[in-house]
């Protein structure tokens, strides 16, 4: 098992150290790759601190995001003072904006994460056993899958609840079917590979095959898409946010922030809601942009149509 | 396998993927942590007798096989329960709004195929030129697009700003009382009235949200369509319909296009789900009174049957859809049915 824990920890390395070649004419993937890291940092550095404190430097964020200052405007524009204006509760949206990302990337990682291991567990086992099991697992997690995603999420936070965990439950419950598909897709492919005849005719028993021979050669396939997920999960996170289920108020959390600013729209603030948008456009196309560099790498197809 | 066959072989299999999806709404609102009963009380300072008396009232109380059993059974009979919020039966609000989040999911396809399937052309035909790569950008682009985001963004330069179209709703407030509702589809009704006023009203009404959930979908159409064509253009009677002399307009779009649509069309179809999707979070920008917003403001008010019947029709909407795609497909394209 531990393995099995290092392979996938390490394979986004592994996939750079072997395409090393391919990578230095992937702009795409080094536009994601600078772009994440780039929020990554953002998050570490401006995110909580604990004891309600946000940022590990005094001057980042440089006001603090849940407070109100007496002294500021209300509702000023972008300035030299407040780079990207003050809301209505006279708060720094600056300071918001940069101090809003971990709740996007934290919930996109764990439920990717969770739905990953969840997912392809289930269609090792599915795809490898075979049989009724199979059939009745793939009808549900088809239906599941042809449901539309999003609104699957926003009825399953209203049950649950709001908040981090709740979103993450959400989330990675409505990507479980698509690791599940890829995963058993992969299975049944390798499954009649010559290599796996190979171990069953030596005598090896059939946990062995699964774990040692079919699960590792699907690991590639499943990590290509998950960088496409979790750009996915990022705007579905904003998305459950702006309706009113992420972080309870006055967390900085981008999609709450735009629910915010949707009430002066109409008076022309557009500082409000533009700015935090930005920054969901920006961290999603990251992750956007490294899956596409990934897929180029992979699918030598799709390479030499690029060179052509 | 003859046309029939097919087509009885594909209803036969919509049902069971039905029936689970059904089953699968059921169990995952019963099983999630979270009370129902508490949460439409909505607070903690309620007494345990109401709770029980609220419970009895909704037939939570009674065994879940038997649970189970009535809620199937009432989706059988037309029976998708009774909205706590509006006091009417939950089908009866979900078709009144059908037409308005279909119409809204029309104009969206229209402009997720005008957007992308132009894009997508372009960029085959001019492959890795600057205007390829710069129509992959858009590409990939659309797909980190929060939707919400953009209506929002589109609102605040195109109402606010330029004043061009209005922000919300599907009519301005001095049609409202007098417009005669006549399939729902708002367009085609004032198009009924014979109104040239009216018809414009609508479709100023219908442009920014219509263009908020194409924007988002183009992405994906202008990718197939570009691979799609590229594919075609390197077939032998595109070579042929070159060295006959034809015009290169005309090689691209009565030769090429032709037999490049078919991937598109097919993706066109199953998107009505991904559509779907992006219909609640378009309709709650632009206050649009389809199902979808429907659910949104059912959510907030905590309305469980209403939630309950909403994710089911949607289910069986969807299912349908993708059944109808289906074997129309098998119409354009034979293969499909051996």
């Amino acid at each position: 098992m531990s393995r099995w824990l290092v392979r996938i920890v390490l394979w986004p390395w592994r996939a750079l150290a072997r395409g090393k070649r391919a990578i230095r004419h992937q702009t795409l993937l080094k536009i994601g790759l600078v772009t994440v890291s780039f929020f990554i940092l953002m998050a570490l550095v401006c995110g909580p601190a604990g004891r309600g404190r946000y940022g590990l430097l005094p001057f980042a964020p440089p006001y603090h995001p849940e407070r109100s200052y007496p002294e500021f405007p209300r509702l000023a524009p972008p300035s030299a003072d407040h780079w990207m204006g003050t809301d209505h509760l006279q708060r720094d949206v600056f300071s918001r904006v940069i101090a809003g990302g971990w709740a996007p990337l934290a919930v996109a990682f764990a439920s990717i994460a969770i739905a990953m291991s969840v997912g392809s567990l289930i269609g090792w086992i599915s795809g490898y056993v075979g049989g009724w099991l199979d059939r009745g697992l793939s009808l549900t997690m088809d239906a599941i899958y042809s449901f539309p995603s999003m609104i699957l999420a926003i009825a399953l936070v209203a049950v649950i609840g709001t908040g981090i965990t709740p979103m993450i439950a959400a989330i990675s419950f409505v990507y479980v079917p698509t690791y599940f598909r890829i995963t058993r897709a992969e299975v049944l492919r390798v499954r009649e590979q010559t290599f796996v005849e190979a171990a069953r005719a030596v005598g090896a028993p059939g946990p062995r095959i699964l774990l040692r021979h079919i699960a590792p050669n699907t690991v590639n396939a499943i990590m290509a898409v998950s960088s496409f997920n979790i750009a996915d999960a990022i705007l579905t996170e904003a998305a459950l946010s702006f309706l009113g289920y992420g972080l309870p108020p006055p967390a900085p959390d981008w999609g709450f922030d735009i629910q915010n600013g949707q009430r002066f729209l109409q008076s022309g603030y557009w500082w409000l809601i533009t700015f935090p948008g930005l920054m969901i456009l920006a961290l999603s196309l990251g992750f956007g942009l490294i899956g596409e560099g990934i897929s180029d790498m992979v699918n030598p197809k799709r390479r030499r149509k690029k060179a052509a | 396998m003859g046309l029939f066959k097919y087509i009885l072989q594909r209803i036969l299999l919509t049902i069971p993927m039905v029936l689970i999806l059904l089953s699968v709404v059921f169990l995952v609102l019963r099983l999630m942590p979270g009370d129902p009963v508490l949460a439409m009380l909505g607070g903690r300072n309620v007494s345990p007798e109401l709770i029980e008396q609220k419970r009895h009232e909704m037939g939570l109380d009674k065994p879940l096989l038997t649970q189970y059993v009535e809620y199937l059974g009432g989706i059988f009979r037309g029976d998708f329960g009774k909205s706590s919020r509006t006091g009417r039966p939950v089908l009866y609000e979900l078709f009144h709004r059908l037409p308005a989040t279909l119409e809204l999911a029309i104009w969206g396809m229209f402009f997720a195929s005008l957007f992308g399937i132009t894009t997508g052309i372009l960029a085959a035909t001019r492959a890795d030129h600057p205007v390829d790569h710069s129509v992959r950008v858009f590409h990939i682009g659309s797909f980190a697009l929060p939707i919400f985001w953009v209506g929002l963004m589109l609102q605040v330069i195109f109402g606010v700003k330029l004043g061009w179209f209005p922000v919300a709703g599907r009519l301005g407030g001095r049609y409202l009382f007098t417009f005669e509702r006549i399939t729902g589809f708002y367009l085609l009704d004032a198009a009924l009235q014979g109104d040239g006023k009216l018809v414009l009203e609508v479709a100023k009404h219908l442009v920014l949200p219509a263009v908020t959930l194409g924007l988002a979908q183009a992405g994906l159409l202008g990718r197939i369509t570009r691979a799609s064509m590229l594919e075609v253009l390197d077939a032998d009677y595109v070579t042929t319909a070159r060295s006959k002399g034809l015009a290169e307009r005309l090689v691209v779009l009565k030769h090429a296009l032709r037999n490049a649509l078919i991937p598109i069309v097919t993706v066109l179809g199953l998107q009505f789900a991904i559509l779907m999707g992006g219909a609640v979070l378009t309709e709650t920008v632009f206050s649009w009174p389809g199902i979808a917003g429907f659910l949104v403001r059912s959510l907030d008010a905590r309305d469980w049957f209403a939630l309950q019947g909403t994710i089911a029709f949607i289910g069986i909407f969807i299912a349908t859809i993708n059944l109808v795609v289906d074997i129309l497909y098998s119409f354009i394209d034979p293969r499909v049915r051996y």
